[in-house]
């Protein structure tokens, strides 16, 4: 257990660089991927994670101690990391892999970051993370994560209500068909959901201000982890194109087709 | 009556197996609500089935929802056995509650090769929380499967990119149990079957004394319309209808006339139009009804990804070049507030 006596927390938010949300993407001639020739930017659910952070910041002034981003990826990640800094990061840790590695796998990041969460002196007592990164869409990190950390875990999160001299928060779910609260102890994992907030942009003297914010850079084997992914990806491939069956004139027309598809009133 | 047999999981299953090439074996999470079981649970089953193997079934669940919900898992047409526990934890359970249980049935000579539970926001929690426990990748989503016994490799497709693309991909036999969530659209949901009775086994709930996640409450939101995931038609709203009450008052009496299920688009929802849990797109619901008609909705990458699969697209919108008319069946360019009464009135003749 670490010593206590002004209860202080520290944040760190993973953050990762994905193709931007708004890029019509294409599969590669050789199938084995997209091509990521495109313009990047941050996960949109990690803006939505480094925002509440800043949120939490500004709600409880002193006793956040720290907000420490991390992203683990290709040198250009560090744009990433910095676009976290703007927004109101304290700091930043790069895990840095070689442009041509593959994207490592939900398991190996949430070893990566437990690996990087023993190494801070002063513990970390919140974890927020994306629900999902909208490359792979496979949204396991955070659940991941805590497994391994055997911490508290509250996945699609609309709503985050702290209390840090109880160590407890009380988190509203997402769920299919409604919305749960959940109370967890800290340390505690989080992960976004689109509702939690509206992430700021970062104002030109922050993104200055960034550019001199402490950026530590570790690479995976200063970690002690193996990034080499487990699950083999045989090809990446093209949908189903679907055709549009061209557009009718009038609501009988729309009518007639509907009939026409066997849908009627019940 | 249930077989309220207790077993030790390590007897009861273990088999021996001449060569470690062993036949699959898949746990389905069966999830229920209300003593109904849950839909897209039965399409894990149909999903499992393709594993060509051995398929056992897990449900979990408070002392008064149990046993109801057996009696309906063993008629499951291809269920070999139905596993159950119940505690009152698991009334209302968090991942941090069930994951021990799992992790039990999962390790000590655990004849489970397959983990298979559907998309759903409780298996997202919980099944990549067990899976990194047991230092295992997990696939999430996945819309076809093909298992090689002779290697035991099981190669999945998934959608990637909001479904622009499509991931082909192979757990090789060293991920020694396959976790993986299975998209409810791309299976048909498993039958009951005349006749069936699959053997039912009692698991010892793990008591999990100080969880460090306690359930408060669930509010679900309520409609008497099908639910929005599994409904044959859907009708959805989008940002152009203006407010909660304009959402309601003009898609309501339509999808009323169509028997259809209401969705939204993220704006609606952002907007407060529509409760989150209608959201249809990339990080909503997926859905894949016979029709699903976009009213007012533009078609972002982020919402085709929810409901490109549709059987018929229906669209209405004012902008002719909305993005929605390149995946639409059938397309008019027309004031929704215009088209909807006029449509309710002349299917209703």
């Amino acid at each position: 257990m670490r010593p206590t006596p002004a209860r202080l927390l520290n944040i760190l938010v993973p953050v990762k660089r994905a193709v931007d949300y708004a890029v019509k993407i294409r599969v590669n001639p050789q199938q084995t991927g997209i091509d990521t020739n495109v313009k990047h930017s941050m996960n949109p659910f990690d803006e939505i994670a480094v925002e509440e952070a800043v949120r939490l910041r500004e709600r409880f002034k002193d006793e956040v101690k720290s907000i420490k981003a991390i992203t683990i990826g290709p040198p250009k990640s560090l744009d990433t990391l910095r676009t976290a800094l703007a927004m109101g990061a304290d700091s930043a840790i790069h895990v840095e892999i070689p442009e041509s590695s593959p994207s490592p796998e939900p398991l190996a990041v949430a070893k990566t970051l437990k690996a990087v969460i023993e190494r801070q002196k002063e513990g970390v007592d919140l974890v927020i993370l994306g629900k999902q990164s909208i490359d792979d869409d496979l949204g396991l990190t955070g659940q991941m994560l805590s497994g391994l950390m055997g911490w508290s875990q509250a996945t699609f999160a609309s709503k985050v209500d702290l209390d840090i001299a109880k160590k407890e928060a009380v988190v509203t779910r997402e769920i299919d068909g409604g919305g749960e609260e959940v109370r967890c102890k800290l340390p505690l994992i989080v992960t976004t959901d689109l509702r939690l907030n509206e992430p700021r942009y970062a104002s030109l003297p922050n993104i200055m201000k960034a550019k001199k914010k402490p950026v530590e850079k570790l690479s995976a084997s200063d970690l002690g982890v193996d990034l080499t992914p487990i699950l083999e990806t045989l090809k990446v491939t093209e949908p189903p194109q679907r055709v549009g069956g061209g557009k009718v004139e009038s609501v009988d027309e729309l009518v007639a087709k509907l009939k026409e598809a066997g849908i009627t009133a019940v | 009556m249930l077989r309220n047999r207790y077993v030790h999981c390590h007897r009861a299953f273990v088999r021996a197996y001449a060569t470690p090439a062993s036949s699959p074996h898949a746990l389905v999470f069966l999830e229920h609500r209300q003593g109904i079981l849950d839909s897209g649970s039965l399409s894990a089953l149909t999903a499992a089935q393709q594993l060509g193997g051995k398929i056992s079934a897990l449900v979990v669940g408070g002392p008064d929802q149990v046993p109801g919900i057996v009696e309906k898992a063993k008629k499951l047409k291809g269920l070999d056995s139905v596993l159950h526990s119940t505690s009152p934890q698991y009334s209302a359970p968090v991942p941090e509650v069930l994951s021990p249980l799992f992790e039990k049935l999962l390790t000590e000579s655990s004849p489970f090769t397959h983990v298979v539970s559907t998309t759903s926001s409780a298996a997202k929690s919980l099944i990549p929380r067990v899976a990194a426990r047991l230092n295992v990748p997990a696939i999430s989503d996945i819309t076809s499967l093909v298992h090689d016994a002779a290697d035991s490799s099981t190669t999945f497709t998934r959608p990637i990119y909001a479904g622009n693309a499509i991931a082909t991909v192979r757990a090789p036999s060293s991920v020694s149990i396959k976790f993986f969530t299975v998209r409810s659209t791309a299976f048909s949901a498993a039958s009951i079957q005349e006749g069936a009775d699959a053997e039912t086994l009692a698991v010892d709930p793990v008591d999990v004394p100080d969880s460090p996640t306690q359930h408060l409450k669930t509010t679900i939101a309520k409609s008497d319309r099908p639910d929005l995931g599994v409904a044959s038609r859907v009708i959805s709203g989008g940002r152009a209808l203006k407010d909660a009450n304009t959402f309601a008052s003009t898609l309501y009496p339509l999808a009323d006339v169509l028997g259809a299920a209401v969705g939204a688009s993220r704006a609606a929802v952002d907007a407060g139009y529509a409760d989150n849990s209608l959201q249809v797109g990339q990080t909503g619901k997926v859905v894949a009804p016979e029709l699903y008609m976009a009213l007012g909705i533009s078609g972002a990458i982020q919402h085709l990804a929810g409901m490109k699969d549709s059987k018929l697209i229906v669209a209405v919108n004012k902008d002719p070049d909305a993005p929605i008319f390149q995946v639409a069946d059938v397309g008019l360019v027309a004031d929704l507030y215009e088209v909807v009464p006029q449509l309710i009135e002349k299917l209703k003749k």
